[in-house]
Formats: structure tokens, C-alpha cells, sequence
């Protein structure tokens, strides 16, 4: 075993560049899982059976099939069928689609477990069912599953590598272009793999933090 | 289409199955290993299994192929075979999961059970062995299902170190016709069809041990992966 510390010291910038990348997809992909989420787990809600049907095939269908082959599909199926984007934006999208199919089930979940007094009340006052989403039900389902949600936050991280398959320089496809120019392996791969353990073991620890706040 | 690309296809197929299962024993036993070593009366024991699963479910499954394909060979001159090279990686980093729902399973056993072992004066081993697991393992069902359909979709990484399973084979496709909306179609069907018959295959699996211990499988379980409170080893 040997180990270099200079080549992880030449490393170094090309990982704070991959690490800011991963982060952008993070972000991003989370608030597109979040939103496109709510609306799913909405639509599931609908009264006629032509919307709630399509919806949930194509949402099982896309949380039973490999987030991989979905990428390649956007990244190679898209452009002969005119839409071009940037590796990054498709790669953004995809992850957040694919997490938005986990995301309403939590918000289902949220949903199901404000009492039907509230609901009743909100009849009682009423309420169009406009407000009695907007101020009644959401605001109570969304503080229930903020937990259940910031799980998926940290799976989606240990998902984002998977980004490089299509041409993405997040950390790990910085790691492996610097691998190649340098035929050094062991440096970079190891050094990224630490930092996954390091960057979600402390988001755990935050997570946990923000649940005891949230229940007191 | 030609017959010679979906004789490909088939091949890819084969061996995501063949790597679907064995990286599910892997896990499973991985995951039965670690899960049992956490509920053990030695400290030193119970630390080093929570330390695997923090470990091993804080970095990605991805990197964690790519360590052992590349890293392993030219540091410690281990060169693997590429399928057990696979099976190692997601046999690890699963269980690490897996070890998690174990866990959870046997805590949630009725703690009187326990006791009446205990009363009994069976050894911690008899009690785990003839008490504890017949009656956690039918509850850990559902959760192993869910995390057997995100180990066949984990599968689907190694084809990025050339390994030839479904996903691979869709890329050659892809590359002989210059076309890639139909092909891709197909493999996400696949996909989806062997992880539909996964979730069957379960769901008979679950009846048939719930029935061993006199229970009703539960109606209607959502088919989804819990969200794993990822990182951290739990609090044991």
C-alpha cells in the first residue's frame, strides 16, 4: 500500500470544484423532488380515476426502474427529439424526478395523518378548498414529514455520483479525470469516499438536531 | 431489431440476474451477521458493527465499486474477478442497509419473549436462534423487498466499469443502431418487470413465514423504501 499525500495535495482544488457541483445538484435536485413530489402525491388525491391511474403507473414505474438507465434516457433520447440541455441540467432533472416518486409517498403519508377534524373543521368554517389546503391541511402534513424528507435529501447525495455517467464533473467524475491524467487511483477515490462518509454522517447529525426542534 | 442484438440483450439480462442474486446473499448474510452482532452484550462487539453500518452506508454504492475496482488491485495487488468484484461491493454496502432492518425486527420482538427464554434458562445463542428470529424474520419481509428492488437497481452501476448486465448491453444497442428511444424503453421494462416479479416473489415469501407463526400478512403494504435515517448507526 502505498500513498501519496502530494498527489491528494494536487487533488485538492479539483475537489472543491466536484464538491461544489454535488452540492448544486443537491440543492436543486431536492427542490425539484420536493415540489414535483407535492404535486404527485395532489394529483393521487384527484376524485376521477383518469388522473389518479396515470399518475400512479408512471410514478411506480419511474421508483422500480434503475435512476442510471432513466439519465441515459434523458441525456440521449431528449436531443433526438429536439430538446438539448447542458449534462448538468439533465442530470439535475432526472435525479429530481426520480426522488419526487419517493417524496409523495412521505407526503401522502404527511397527508393521511392530519386528524379529520381538521378537515371537518374546515368544511365547518366554509372553507374553499383552496384555503383548506393552503392554510389547513399542507401546513400540518409539510411539519410532519420534514424529517422523512431530509432522509431522502441524504439518499439523493449518495446518489449523485451517479451523475458522471453522463458526463457530469461531480466529485466523483472530478476523482476520475484526475485519476486518469495522473494514473493515481488510490488518492482521489479514497479521498472522496471519506468525504461522502464525513459530509453525510454530519447531515445525519443535523437531521437529527432539526427533529428534536421540530417535535418540541 | 435484430435477433443478434436482443440475443445481447438476453445475455445483459442474465447477468444482472446472476449478480442480483448473488450480491443478495452476500447482503443478506452480511446483513444478518451485522444486524445480530448489534443486539450482542459486549460493547466492543455491538461499537464495530454499528462502525460497519455507519461506514458503509454513509459513502455511495457507486464509489464503493469503483474503490474496489481500481483501488484494491493497485494497492493491495487484489485483482478481482469483475463479477465478484461487483458482488462484493453491493453485497456490502446492502447488508449495511439490510443490517439495519434486522436490527429493528429483533428489537421489535415482544420483549416477554425474551424474558420467557430468559426464565427458561436457553443461551443468548438458543434464544436468538429459537425464539427471537422465527418470529422477527416473517416482519423483516417487507422492508427486504423494498430493499431488493434498490439492489436491482443498484445493479445497474456496474455496467459503468464494463461490466456486461442489462444496462451495458443497452448502451451497445444503442451505439450499433444510433437510435436510443426504443431501446432504452425496453430496458427500463425490464427492469421493471423483474422488479414487479421480485415484489410477487416477496409477497409469497412474507404469507408463507407469517403463516409459520400463526400471523395474518399485513393488506396493503406500500411499496416503497422507508426512508433509511442514513448515516449515523442508529441509537442501540
Amino acid at each position: 500500500m502505498k500513498w501519496d499525500w502530494s498527489a491528494v495535495a494536487d487533488f485538492m482544488p479539483h475537489f472543491w470544484d466536484g464538491l461544489l457541483v454535488t452540492l448544486q445538484i443537491l440543492v436543486i435536485g431536492s427542490v425539484i423532488s420536493f415540489v414535483l413530489g407535492l404535486v404527485w402525491a395532489l394529483l393521487m388525491r384527484a376524485p376521477s380515476r383518469w388522473v389518479t391511474w396515470p399518475v400512479g403507473v408512471i410514478t411506480e414505474f419511474i421508483r422500480n426502474t434503475p435512476l442510471l438507465v432513466q439519465l441515459f434516457f434523458l441525456f440521449y433520447v431528449m436531443p433526438e427529439w429536439g430538446l438539448t440541455f447542458s449534462a448538468l441540467t439533465t442530470g439535475v432533472v432526472g435525479i429530481g424526478l426520480h426522488y419526487s416518486t419517493y417524496t409523495m409517498q412521505v407526503y401522502r403519508a404527511g397527508i393521511e395523518a392530519v386528524p379529520v377534524g381538521q378537515w371537518e373543521a374546515a368544511t365547518a368554517l366554509n372553507l374553499p378548498l383552496r384555503r383548506t389546503w393552503s392554510a389547513v391541511i399542507l401546513p400540518q402534513a409539510i411539519r410532519r414529514v420534514v424529517p422523512a424528507l431530509g432522509n431522502y435529501v441524504i439518499a439523493m447525495l449518495k446518489d449523485t455520483p451517479i451523475l458522471m455517467a453522463i458526463t457530469v464533473l461531480e466529485m466523483l467524475g472530478e476523482a476520475q479525470l484526475f485519476a486518469r491524467e495522473h494514473f493515481q487511483f488510490t488518492e482521489p477515490l479514497t479521498v472522496i469516499g471519506v468525504a461522502f462518509i464525513v459530509i453525510s454522517y454530519l447531515a445525519s447529525l443535523a437531521l437529527r438536531a432539526l427533529e428534536r426542534r421540530l417535535v418540541h | 431489431m435484430t435477433s443478434g442484438l436482443w440475443e445481447l440483450v438476453v445475455r445483459g439480462i442474465w447477468t444482472t440476474v446472476q449478480l442480483l442474486v448473488f450480491s443478495a446473499l452476500l447482503g443478506a448474510a452480511v446483513a444478518f451477521v451485522v444486524g445480530i452482532a448489534r443486539t450482542h452484550q459486549s460493547r466492543t462487539v455491538r461499537f464495530l458493527a454499528s462502525f460497519y453500518t455507519t461506514v458503509f452506508r454513509g459513502t455511495s454504492a457507486l464509489i464503493m465499486i469503483f474503490w474496489i475496482y481500481f483501488v484494491l488491485p493497485l494497492s493491495f495487488g487484489w485483482q478481482l474477478v469483475p463479477m465478484w468484484a461487483a458482488t462484493l461491493a453491493l453485497g456490502l454496502t446492502y447488508g449495511a442497509y439490510g443490517s439495519e432492518i434486522v436490527r429493528g425486527a429483533i428489537a421489535a420482538v415482544d420483549p416477554a419473549q425474551r424474558e420467557g427464554g430468559i426464565a427458561l434458562s436457553f443461551t443468548p445463542w438458543q434464544r436468538m436462534r429459537l425464539i427471537l428470529l422465527p418470529q422477527a424474520v416473517p416482519e423483516m419481509i417487507p422492508p427486504f423487498s423494498n430493499l431488493l428492488i434498490e439492489l436491482l437497481k443498484g445493479t445497474a452501476l456496474v455496467s459503468l466499469m464494463g461490466m456486461g448486465d442489462l444496462a451495458f448491453s443497452g448502451n451497445l444497442v444503442r451505439l450499433a443502431l444510433q437510435e436510443s428511444a426504443e431501446i432504452y424503453t425496453y430496458v427500463l421494462l425490464i427492469y421493471f418487470v423483474i422488479a414487479f416479479l421480485l415484489t410477487r416473489l416477496m409477497r409469497g415469501l412474507e404469507k408463507k413465514l407469517k403463516a409459520g407463526v400463526g400471523k395474518e400478512p399485513r393488506a396493503g403494504v406500500a411499496a416503497t423504501r422507508q426512508p433509511e435515517a442514513t448515516g449515523v448507526g442508529g441509537v442501540s
